[in-house]
């Protein structure tokens, strides 16, 4: 089929639909990005954060009243509090053992965040208002205030990362520090606190994914765990080496799913495992990876 | 004492083939038929990461793959039972070798998070392949005769026909590990460089041990199908590589009977949560981070350590196989 076949106003509107999924990608791998940096372990629980973080933002409307723009601080923060306890106490205990078992670990969490919100809500759906609705009217297509805000925010949140990781201070000791911990450590720095700093911001970034996901669809206890094996895809795409390769990857690959659904259709589920596959027979540490 | 211990081994293997002869008679066959299903699921992933020091998460699609091939072939295509066993098995072990091809070439996490991958890519198909009934699956399906001879429709006689192939099983397995092959392969886990040095072809014995194991996998699903007369989508889905880690993992990864031991755990929580469903995720997390933090070599891993260290010196090394305590020849000394 040639490019032409397809109306230009259907091929613009997945285009845009990409960008969001890719927003979505982005966003939580560079979570992955920044935990596995610093941590050097790959948290399995990422997609149940994502989850407990949209449910987050339900539970705080729903109890306490607090609208969407202050779920959009409050629900990443709390579950960023919740995750670094679990750091503390649970993952702390596995550093120096063979990374299986951390992966398993964090498995074994995400198991039981996920189970505890279908004991408590159930596999059916809960709907979440969308806190902005009406949209742009494009000529092409109609794109709803939402979904350009969600856009807009993953990208913020992705080049602030990028900065404050790549250009401040603070970023600088966090990068020395997962170079040579023992020799920033010397240096009067407190390491296993930013361990656990780190830890609670990259599961901050993947409760803000959650938050901003809850208006798009119904919220269930599996949500996250669907987008999550999609983003280790990505991540073995495009490798953790690099904070600006996961942001770039993410929204990439969010677009070639899009022309995936426009030209092949039946190929649109699995495209993106494809491209992980043939990624991994010609240059196996990722786009973006170090050997 | 070694002959008194190999005596003693002995003992333990003639009463476990004794309780296995017996337990049809004892308890419904069908349970048990299903637990040495999910105790030779355990054991393919067993082998793959006790031995080799690889972690699956995809190993659902070898043994749905296997259960749905087998349960289409029987009921679609009515071919003999040990052939439609057969083409499961022989699919599952081709899967694996194309999986393994593509994980193999990552290490650890990465190994982890490609094999998940591929397994959702798998799983995806199988939701859209016409011939595997989407969410209703395969049912029905027919355990037909064995050799056209014996009617496996008798539950006990079905019993005794995956006893049988389980403890074929268990044995082959035993050998494979005990073999100049399961030596190397421990050597690659334990420190793939020197492995490399020496001049072993570490990517073939991956392979090799990996494409054994999802035939194993497969196996397990095709026997299964037997038994159920079921295929459906939870086979093949992630949560299911989920259980399979849970019931190595409760048993004790590398050790020889800890899949069984899983397995009856895993199918005792089952049956002790039945009607209230959904609680099992929760439990099953809990379990995952209370085994991890308190009983990292499992239930069997953690008598073998304690007879271990009853019965003379404590162990010298404490990153021994737990599967051949004391055995410590095959193990090239570190630097």
């Amino acid at each position: 089929m040639s490019p032409l076949d397809v109306p230009l106003p259907a091929l613009l509107g997945q285009l845009t639909l990409g960008l969001i999924n890719g927003a979505f990608y982005a966003l939580l791998s560079l979570g992955l990005a920044v935990i596995f940096g610093m941590l050097r372990v790959v948290n399995f629980a990422h997609g149940a954060q994502f989850t407990l973080g949209a449910y987050g933002s339900w539970m705080l409307l729903a109890h306490a009243g607090v609208p969407y723009w202050g779920a959009l601080l409050l629900s990443p923060l709390i579950v960023a509090l919740l995750g670094m306890a679990a750091e503390r106490t649970l993952l702390r205990r596995l550093y120096g053992m063979d990374e299986l078992y951390q992966i398993l670990l964090t498995f074994g969490i995400a198991l039981a965040i996920e189970g505890t919100l279908m004991v408590a809500y159930g596999s059916s759906g809960l709907p979440y208002d969308n806190p902005i609705p009406g949209g742009f009217n494009l000529g092409f297509m109609f794109l709803p205030y939402y979904r350009a805000w969600v856009i807009v925010v993953s990208a913020v949140v992705c080049l602030g990362t990028w900065y404050a990781i790549e250009r401040t201070r603070l970023g600088m000791v966090l990068r020395a520090a997962t170079q040579d911990a023992e020799l920033v450590r010397s240096f009067g720095i407190n390491v296993p606190r930013l361990i656990t700093l780190t830890y609670g911001f990259g599961v901050a970034l993947a409760a803000l994914g959650g938050v901003l996901a809850a208006p798009m669809d119904q919220l269930k206890p599996l949500m996250g765990g669907g987008v999550i094996i999609t983003v280790f895809a990505v991540v073995v795409i495009g490798g953790m080496g690099s904070i600006l390769g996961s942001v770039f990857t993410g929204f990439a690959l969010g677009l070639v799913e899009a022309l995936a659904k426009v030209y092949a259709p039946s190929t649109a589920g699995v495209v993106i495992f494809l491209i992980m596959a043939i990624v991994i027979l010609f240059k196996p540490s990722g786009l973006f990876g170090k050997a | 004492m070694p002959g008194n211990k190999s005596m003693h081994a002995a003992a333990f293997h003639l009463l476990l083939i004794t309780v296995g002869l017996a337990a049809p008679w004892l308890v419904y066959p069908l349970l048990v038929t299903k637990l040495l299903c999910f105790a030779m699921f355990a054991m393919a992933f067993n082998l793959l990461i006790g031995q080799a020091g690889l972690l699956s998460f995809g190993h659902a699609m070898f043994f749905g793959g296997a259960a749905y091939l087998t349960g289409h072939a029987l009921k679609v295509w009515a071919l003999p039972v040990e052939m439609a066993i057969a083409l499961g098995v022989i699919f599952a072990a081709a899967c694996g070798a194309v999986v393994g091809l593509l994980a193999i070439r990552r290490h650890g996490i990465y190994f982890a998070m490609i094999t998940l991958a591929v397994a959702q890519m798998f799983f995806y198909c199988c939701v859209n392949l016409p011939q595997t009934g989407g969410d209703d699956g395969i049912s029905g399906i027919p355990r037909g005769r064995l050799l056209g001879l014996v009617d496996l429709r008798d539950d006990r006689v079905l019993y005794y026909l995956v006893f049988t192939i389980f403890v074929a099983a268990f044995l082959g397995v035993l050998r494979i590990i005990h073999s100049p092959f399961g030596q190397a392969m421990r050597a690659i886990r334990d420190n793939e460089a020197r492995a490399v040095s020496l001049g072993y072809k570490v990517n073939r014995y991956k392979l090799i041990t990996f494409t054994l194991s999802a035939a194993l996998a497969g196996l397990a699903g095709a026997l299964k199908v037997l038994a159920l007369q079921l295929a459906t989508l939870v086979d093949v889905g992630w949560a299911a590589s989920g259980d399979v880690i849970l019931m190595a993992l409760v048993g004790g990864i590398g050790t020889q009977l800890g899949p069984l031991v899983g397995a009856g755990f895993m199918l005792a929580m089952q049956f002790v949560f039945q009607g209230y469903s959904q609680w099992v995720p929760l439990l099953q997390g809990l379990v995952f981070i209370a085994i991890v933090l308190l009983l990292p070599r499992g239930i069997v891993g953690a008598f073998e350590q304690r007879a271990g260290s009853r019965r003379a010196a404590p162990a010298s090394d404490e990153e021994a196989d737990p599967a051949d305590p004391g055995d410590g020849a095959e193990r090239i000394e570190p630097a």
